[in-house]
């Protein structure tokens, strides 16, 4: 197995609480992996450990064959690896637009002196970028709220929109944080063709979390389940989901 | 001057800083914004006593050794309840409907610096820019061993701003109200969601916190001056100084850190030229958020998201 | 009470250098002096635009920025100390080295405040700037040899004194003239510095911090950056104030000055080059205009006109926070002056603004 992704003995403490405890796991290059498990088995802290927005305590994260253990989001997001938020993050005060072209790295205008002194540049660069926003916001069907405030937009709009920002990166390897939550199932039918989809056309690797079996089971060629912070099994969606161990840790957090 | 006298008036600027960084770290932790109108809240309040005083004259005779007289208790309660009924008016019309319309905590922030450049000069129109005292004659200090001086309102200072912080453990640790403040502090929708009434807590905590806050005015009044300009000149930085060191929302921390703002600020006076004194609570202050901005007491999840 | 022909201080309890306005040769002075400061105020508003309207980071120190700026360029260009003075410089230099030295003096202030506190949380910075102006002041009353102490700088030289005479024209004219240059120029800067890919990530970061970083950029650079800028501009303000003035003291640089340029601000419009200048006038006439009409108004309050001014900031302060968030004006809604027309960016006053003012308030502009 070619792994894109690698975690190794992850461990993160809030206070004297583990969230992740010592949890392994692989990502292969090209998949579309799935993790699932009860609310607060620490999926959602291990992405912010993988991109960077935590700092874990233990273990090891490898991407693409380097380690990225510790690395602030900007620079782990550099090495294209992107990921969208559980709960969207929109830029709620700037158009859908804005929100897309904020994300390529190194624009020319960025730098405060090339936006006095080189502006023919940094128009270019501008219209490109633009451009290429605009293919982005048609892949995930938001060409008419282009100019729509972030803020304005519905729950399910802005999962697209978190995905969209994922993509204006041209990434390697995107997390997606419960994707499908609180989204239309009209929607999220669509989603998984737009997920399968950008892999075929871009080779772009997944990391998703969600809830939704269905969903999983239609997205996804392999499973991770976590429980209690560490991975309860691994393997082809029908396998684990038939697991009675993964049954019971369902069963026992609805009851709990 | 000697060292141990400047740690006993270091003690005493300390206490006022502490008593008042209390209530502010209350307000702080409960309600989650920075309010720059708490400064001016004890002006509010040492004017407030003045009023019942003075311009009423209740006076009182003289009380034992001390600089006042009777008077001063009515007029200490006169001053929380007018502080306590400004802030909860103000928390009615300014805070609360920024807060439910969710508008991020710096807009309150701001909306809070309008109402302390405000309430500053109604201070002023009503009662004049000349620095004022509640009594003018003099009060005498007492010589210890050493030649120590201290004066008997220095002491009351110190053991009253003790005794409010012990009431307000009491009333944090022992009382169904304090749970309930403690509980909105951590997790506001929490607490709501098991059946807390966090506007009622809130609406509490501005009452208990006018306390302090009101009585730490009169204490800086008794101690310095009646100035309307106090708060901004004198107040407010030390006073955030004491609550960021200790944490915030952590009540004993901000009266820690009151004292350590204070008797570093007087001891300062001993190497330094005593004019660069308000260059302390700053440097401390800048010192802590480098070092352990989560304070010297709080702890590493209470502010994480 | 106070005196009122000294013009101490730019926001400061005498009504600035503004002759009554009684007659109509009256009035012609006052307005040419009123939009010399609102001018001034002006670009001290654009520089805090920068810092809080795109940036969402707060600035209570404005005035520190603004003295520190004042006094360099004071110091660059007085005649060496005399008999009676100590200070350090005195140099002699011309005025627009020492307004380039302003300039200077203001960025490494920012840069001395924002390193350590930038990273930190928004409200943590807010706290730290509040002390800046107080304990700067302390240290130039308290410290001999370094600004003349209380006594304050005399005999600041005046700009193109010389050039006004020799053309037989009014010199308050030609500050006028002058200080809307500057003016001119540093929107001119700061738009092209905000309305560009630089400023869009500065709003991002406005808008949810973590959103940026997740997304590559190195926010904390850029909050350093956007102070740095500011607070280089306020020192720019500050410059000009005192070669206008003439005489510069501690005092002249009160917490005033900081919540004038605040009000304006918020006034005016958070994130709107064109709405803080606006502010700046707007704000600025209420706050020079109250004291002309004292004698119309009844005894009590006409007596306490200065208190009132300052009660009327606060309330405009609140009640535009509660009522309305994005100000006069609003954000201005464009993508940046280089992106394509169809998709809100070009031209220089972008079409359509009235339109599309953003209703809803809050937001992180707010
Ligand atoms: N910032 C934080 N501070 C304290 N505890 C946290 C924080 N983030 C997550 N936790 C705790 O860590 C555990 C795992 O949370 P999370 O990773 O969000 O779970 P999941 O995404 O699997 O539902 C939970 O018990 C949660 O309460
Ligand atoms: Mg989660």
């Amino acid at each position: 197995m070619d792994a894109l992704l690698d975690v190794h003995g992850l461990v993160k403490r809030f206070g004297g609480n583990y969230a992740v405890d010592g949890a392994t796991f692989g990502v292969e290059r090209g998949s579309i992996t799935g993790m699932i498990g009860p609310n607060g088995a620490g999926k959602t802290t291990c992405f912010n450990c993988i991109a960077g927005s935590l700092v874990p305590d233990g273990g090891r994260v490898v991407y693409d064959g380097e380690d990225i253990t510790g690395l602030p989001s900007y620079r782990v997001f550099r090495r294209g690896l992107t990921r969208t938020f559980q709960i969207p993050q929109e830029l709620s005060a700037m158009t859908v637009l804005e929100n897309l072209m904020v994300v390529p790295a190194e624009q020319a205008g960025e730098r405060v002196v090339d936006s006095w002194l080189r502006p023919w540049r940094v128009a270019a660069q501008e219209r490109s970028i633009a451009e290429r926003a605009h293919e982005v916001l048609a892949e995930v069907d938001l060409t008419h709220e282009a100019q729509n405030y972030a803020g304005n937009l519905s729950g399910g709009q802005r999962k697209l929109l978190e995905l969209a920002r994922a993509l204006m990166s041209e990434p390697g390897m995107i997390l997606l944080d419960e994707p499908s939550a609180g989204v239309n199932p009209t929607l999220t039918r669509r989603l998984v063709e737009h997920i399968q989809g950008l892999r075929e056309r871009f080779g772009i690797t997944f990391f998703v979390i969600a809830h939704d079996m269905d969903f999983m089971q239609r997205l996804c060629e392999r499973l991770i389940v976590m429980a209690d912070g560490q991975v309860l099994v691994e393997g082809e969606p029908r396998e684990v989901l038939e697991n009675t161990e993964v049954q019971a840790a369902y069963l026992g957090s609805v009851t709990a | 001057m000697d060292i141990l006298q400047l740690v006993i008036v270091g003690m005493v600027v300390g206490s006022i800083i502490g008593l008042g960084a209390m209530g502010l770290t209350l307000t702080f932790g409960v309600l989650k914004f920075a309010n720059f109108a708490h400064a001016d809240l004890m002006t509010l309040g040492m004017y407030l006593a003045f009023f019942v005083i003075v311009d009423v004259g209740i006076v009182g005779g003289h009380v034992g050794p001390f600089s006042f007289g009777w008077g001063m208790i009515p007029a200490v309660l006169f001053a929380w309840g007018g502080v306590a009924a400004f802030t909860v008016g103000v928390d009615r019309f300014v805070f609360r409907p920024l807060r439910r319309r969710e508008t991020d905590f710096l807009s309150i922030g701001i909306a809070s610096l309008g109402v302390a450049i405000a309430l500053q000069a109604v201070v002023q129109a009503i009662w004049g820019s000349a620095p004022l005292r509640y009594h003018s004659e003099i009060h005498r200090a007492l010589t210890f061993a050493g030649g120590l001086k201290i004066k008997p309102d220095q002491i009351l200072i110190i053991g009253l701003t003790l005794a409010m912080a012990v009431a307000l453990y009491l009333l944090l640790h022992r009382t169904r109200l304090g749970t309930a403040m403690r509980a909105t502090s951590d997790n506001a929708p929490l607490a709501e969601a098991s059946g807390i009434d966090t506007e009622r807590v809130r609406i509490a905590t501005w009452v208990i916190a006018s306390a302090m806050t009101a009585v730490a005015g009169v204490m800086f009044a008794l101690q310095s001056q009646l100035r309307f300009d106090a708060g901004f000149e004198f107040l407010l930085l030390p006073m955030f100084a004491a609550v960021i060191l200790g944490g915030i929302g952590n009540p004993w921390g901000a009266l820690v850190g009151g004292l350590i703002v204070g008797i570093s600020q007087e001891l300062s006076t001993e190497w330094i030229n005593t004019g660069f004194k308000p260059g302390v609570p700053f440097l401390l202050l800048i010192l802590i958020l480098i070092v352990r901005p989560r304070g010297l007491f709080g702890s590493e999840t209470q502010w994480s998201t | 009470m106070l005196p009122v022909d000294a013009f101490t201080s730019l926001a400061g309890e005498a009504p600035a250098l503004l002759p009554p306005l009684i007659t109509f040769g009256g009035s012609v002075n006052w307005t040419v002096g009123f939009l010399t400061t609102a001018a001034i105020f002006a670009i001290a508003a654009l520089a805090l635009n920068v810092q809080w309207g795109y940036t969402g980071t707060i600035n209570f120190g404005v005035v520190a920025f603004f003295g520190v700026g004042a006094y360099t360029s004071a110091l660059l260009t007085l005649d060496a100390p005399g008999e009676f003075e100590s200070y350090v410089g005195g140099l002699e230099l011309a005025i627009p080295i020492g307004w380039v030295g302003g300039m200077v003096a203001g960025g490494v202030l920012a840069l001395l405040v924002g390193l350590p506190t930038l990273r930190l949380r928004d409200d943590f910075l807010a706290i730290a700037t509040i002390g800046i102006a107080t304990i700067l002041r302390s240290i130039a009353n308290a410290q001999e040899g370094l600004v003349n102490r209380a006594r304050g700088l005399n005999g600041i030289p005046r700009p193109l004194e010389g050039f006004a005479n020799d053309m037989g024209v009014d010199y308050d004219l030609v500050l006028l003239v002058l200080t809307s240059g500057v003016l001119l120029m540093v929107f001119l800067v700061v738009r092209g510095a905000t309305a560009s890919p630089w400023g869009r990530v500065l709003r991002a970061i406005r808008e949810n911090e973590a959103t940026a970083q997740s997304v590559g950029k190195m926010t904390t650079s850029y909050r350093i950056q956007s102070f740095v800028l500011g607070g280089a501009l306020m020192g720019l303000a500050g410059a000009i104030f005192a070669h206008r003035i003439g005489t510069i003291a501690p005092d002249s640089f009160d917490n005033l000055t900081t919540f004038l340029v605040w009000t304006m601000v918020i006034v005016g419009g958070s994130g709107n080059n064109r709405g803080v200048m606006l502010g700046a006038l707007v704000v600025g006439f209420v706050w020079f205009g109250l004291p002309l009409i004292q004698e119309e108004l009844p005894d009590f309050l006409g007596t306490r006109v200065f208190m009132l001014r300052r009660i009327a900031i606060g309330l405009l302060i609140i009640a535009f926070v509660l009522t309305r968030p994005q100000g006069l004006l609003g954000e201005e809604p464009r993508v940046s002056r280089f992106a394509p027309r169809g998709d809100g960016g070009g031209g220089l006053w972008p079409t359509g603004l009235w339109s599309r003012i953003r209703g809803q308030p809050g937001g992180g502009a707010a």
